[in-house]
């Protein structure tokens, strides 16, 4: 069964410095980190101290108010250090990596058989829920509630984003355990989107509900696809896993080893030659991107994720939980003259105010981190509409995240939309408003008050 | 090191200071900034409001021209020095004795406009510490454009002051406005003074000093000519090329439409409110048209110039096209929503032509409309975004029953 799904609104950015289709194996970097912060409104408890031994796939914290909930250490080592911020909160769980890997044995598991509560007490110890989210809200999915759904997105349309159909390749089995395992949680569907023209792993496995998806960006981000699909309504939860997530979740499941193991990609306009890299969530940026990427004094942005969504990382910083991309970009901190008002060629633009993307479709693009321009009030309207295919109407909800009325933002499709929803209408905003952030923001508000 | 290395000293060297607002406000006028990204994208698209402003301005630039040019024409058409202009390229028109006038007329309305509303947005930048925004650029060009040519200037500038503090600034700068500034400043103009702003002798340069002479020259707009239900000498080529009088920049449609076309290009303005408008006006026109071909309204009524006037000569007479174009489509003032527009849009295009006739003190309505949509846009919207809400709610509804 497949079902097709067509974006008309949105944008394709195209960028310099797309990922080549070939996969290397990074040096093994020797530090690997968790940071807390990748797992939004999670207030970790420490289980281990500086010093402990853990194995690959130990727990290393857990959610305080979901004790169920664990985090586990992608790697075998020591823990070197856990450096603290303001209120002692956790910054991170550093960890040395051993020589010769061990694994916490979670034990085989049959699928097929389990029940719903076996499925989620097995993925719960083993660490693997953190990959699942929910929405409303976009975080760890809470696991008493029972999802109406599960989304899985297997086409990332976003500007250099990992081409899944490469990284996922020749995990077959693994994806179909995994998807088995997730249509146990649910008595909904589970929903798979595809690329309509790619060869996805995905693309045959059975127990899900199959889409094909087709259109500019953000056609392939998961919020997207649930508000075509099956929006959610007040009252309802469903959960989304990212398709490279399935794999490691796949793996536990088979063979009982936590893997960190991930296909990672290094793309952007300043990476020498963009490529993939079999490396592991956790390790040190340093270990992907010098070798035929940059050089140590360039001026550039380190991203840990796709250039819209993605955090600001430092090379001496580490791959976040969930990213499958490394993106380097130059930094855009310098003026430029009469800026405002010559006509540019060399950026993107939706308008046609004497820009001239809209000549060259098929460009491809050097964009810097620049604002091109100050931050202001809202100002223009429409520009958004043009790139925002979810049925909301996204300056409305933005400004009612702002003025923080819960009533209206619950109105107007809170429970439906995720940050990275936003990312387009906040790349192309006039005003240079952080859509993004104030989503969040908005999101964090609602769960703090309605929960 | 250069101009860029300097001034970029001297940003830091404000940064923090009460006066930072206004240095940078005319630094970015001459670098775009070195502000980089944080966290969300990365990337930003290569349009600011600066871009926007300054394209609006790009398409009342010929506006502005034209408007120089008919200022000399119609004043020296009206002292009998040259003959009517016969085409649209006619040297009568286009000749450099008519550019001075309109330049010592016209550039002085220019300065006092920019010169005092951007003193007051950078006052109130520096006090309330944010930067100085763009609104005003458009406004400033616009203000001159749609007033009088002989206009004392101290009564441009107490109104100009009056529009961007009450206007503007009070709501809390650019973007948080209810009402179009422009329009505000020419509602002030009308209401307190209003003989400079209507009659017969302001619309043309020396009618107002030569009033009452053997050499008075008539000034008066086609509308005061109709409302009047007297014959209009104009011819419709006239009308639309723009060889009559009214205020500056508001005559020429021909201009007005390429500078709409513009926008429409690029993506400035938007093509629902210019078009649904003209719709509105175009269906009102129809109405009073058919009132008097059916005979309900017959030549002693005093609406019957206005009334009978072919639906589409309403388009091009009076400020319609240019208050279309260029103050109905002020993305801050205007509905929000798409669906809002048509429905914003078509009612201005009513209400002006409602307003054009039946307004026997002033009979130009597109201010009027606009600023009453202003008021009313927020509630068009809200009834627009309650469809999506009520959408909502009913999926929900159908879900648990």
């Amino acid at each position: 069964m497949s079902n097709d799904i067509k974006i008309k609104k949105g944008l394709e950015i195209k960028l310099k410095g797309v990922a080549e289709l070939a996969k290397e194996n990074a040096i093994i970097s020797n530090f690997y980190s968790v940071r807390p912060e990748d797992f939004h409104s999670v207030i970790p408890k420490l289980t281990v101290k500086v010093g402990a031994k853990v194995k690959a796939g130990e727990p290393i914290f857990y959610d305080k108010s979901n004790e169920a909930v664990k985090f586990v250490s992608p790697v075998s080592g020591e823990i070197i250090d856990i450096p603290r911020g303001e209120k002692r909160r956790i910054l991170a769980v550093k960890i040395q990596a051993d020589k010769e890997q061990t694994y916490q044995d979670n034990g085989k598991f049959n699928v097929d058989t389990a029940k719903a509560e076996d499925v989620k007490a097995h993925l719960l110890a083993s660490g693997c829920w953190p990959f699942i989210k929910q929405r409303p809200y976009d975080v760890i999915a809470n696991p008493e509630k029972a999802p109406k759904a599960i989304f899985v997105s297997a086409y990332a349309s976003a500007p250099l984003a990992a081409d899944l159909d490469f990284t996922l390749q020749g995990k077959e089995a693994e994806l179909q355990a995994a998807i088995t395992a997730l249509t146990k949680l649910t008595e909904g569907k589970v929903h798979v989107s595809v690329a309509k023209n790619g060869k996805s792993p995905l693309a045959n496995v059975s127990g899900a509900t199959i889409h094909k998806v087709s259109g500019p960006h953000p056609s392939g981000n998961v919020g997207t696809q649930i508000n075509k699909i099956d929006p959610v309504n007040k009252g309802e939860v469903v959960w989304t896993v990212n398709a490279q997530d399935l794999v490691i979740i796949g793996e536990l499941l088979l063979t009982g080893k936590f893997n960190a193991e991930r296909v990672v990609a290094l793309a952007g306009s300043s990476v020498k030659k963009p490529r993939y890299f079999v490396t592991k969530l956790g390790a040190e940026v340093a270990s992907v991107i010098y070798d035929n990427g940059v050089d140590k004094n360039d001026n550039i942005r380190i991203i840990s994720g796709n250039v819209l969504s993605g955090k600001q990382v430092q090379p001496d910083g580490f791959l976040d939980y969930y990213s499958n991309i490394i993106t380097v970009i130059p930094e855009g901190n310098d003026y430029e003259f009469f800026g405002w008002n010559k006509p540019v060629f060399d950026k993107v633009s939706t308008s046609r105010a004497l820009t001239f993307s809209w000549l060259s479709p098929n460009k491809k693009y050097d964009l810097t981190t620049n604002t091109n321009g100050e931050h202001r009030n809202f100002v223009t309207t429409g520009t958004y509409e043009e790139v925002f295919p979810l049925d909301i109407y996204p300056m409305q909800i933005l400004k009612a995240c702002l003025y923080e009325d819960l009533d209206e933002m619950e109105a107007l499709g809170m429970y439906e939309v995720a940050p990275e929803d936003f990312a387009l209408t906040e790349f192309v905003c006039v005003s240079k408003q952080p859509h993004q952030e104030i989503i969040r923001k908005g999101l964090d508000l609602m769960l703090k008050e309605i929960g | 090191m250069g101009l860029k290395n300097t001034l970029h000293n001297l940003k830091e060297k404000y940064k923090g200071t009460k006066m930072a607002p206004a240095f940078n406000a005319i630094h970015t006028f001459l670098y775009l900034p070195n502000e980089t990204t944080h966290n969300g994208t990365h990337i930003k698209a290569a349009d600011d409001l600066k871009r926007t402003m300054n394209t609006v301005i790009m398409a009342l630039v010929p506006c502005l021209i034209f408007g120089m040019f008919n200022a000399g024409y119609q004043h020296h058409l009206a002292t009998g020095t040259i003959e009517a202009a016969e085409g649209f390229f006619s040297y009568s028109f286009w000749s450099i004795d008519n550019l001075v006038v309109g330049l010592w007329k016209v550039l002085p309305l220019i300065i006092v406009s920019y010169g005092v509303g951007l003193v007051i947005e950078f006052i109130f930048a520096v006090i309330k510490g944010h930067e100085v925004e763009e609104g005003y650029l458009v406004t400033g060009m616009l203000v001159p454009l749609i007033v009088p040519i002989d206009i004392p200037l101290w009564m441009l500038a107490v109104a100009v002051a009056f529009g961007v503090v009450i206007g503007k600034e009070v709501f809390g700068g650019t973007g948080m406005n209810i009402l179009n500034p422009a329009l505000t400043i020419r509602a002030f103009l009308f209401f307190a003074y209003p003989t400079w702003m209507s009659g017969d002798k302001v619309w043309v340069h020396g009618a107002v000093e030569t009033a009452g002479t053997p050499d008075a020259i008539s000034g008066e707009t086609i509308l005061g000519t109709l409302a009047q239900n007297q014959e209009v000498s104009h011819s419709i080529a006239d009308m639309f090329f723009g060889f009559i009088p009214g205020s500056v920049g508001e005559t020429s449609t021909l201009i007005i439409l390429l500078g709409a076309l513009f926008l429409i290009f690029t993506k400035i303005g938007s093509w629902r409110i210019m078009l649904s408008s003209v719709l509105g006006a175009i269906v009102m026109g129809l109405i009073f048209n058919l009132t008097v071909d059916s005979g309900w309204i017959t030549e002693s009524s005093k609406f019957y110039g206005l009334m009978s006037t072919v639906w589409w000569h309403h388009l091009i007479i009076g400020g319609f096209a240019f208050g279309v174009v260029f103050m109905a489509t002020d993305p801050v003032t205007a509905s929000q929503t798409n669906k809002g527009k048509w429905i914003y849009g078509f009612l201005i295009g009513f209400i002006s032509i409602l307003i054009r006739v039946f307004n026997p003190a002033y009979p130009e309505g597109v201010m009027l409309a606009i600023l009453l949509m202003n008021v009313f846009a927020p509630t068009i919207d809200h009834y627009v975004v309650q469809g999506n809400v009520k959408k909502r709610m009913k999926r929900l509804k159908a879900k648990t029953a």
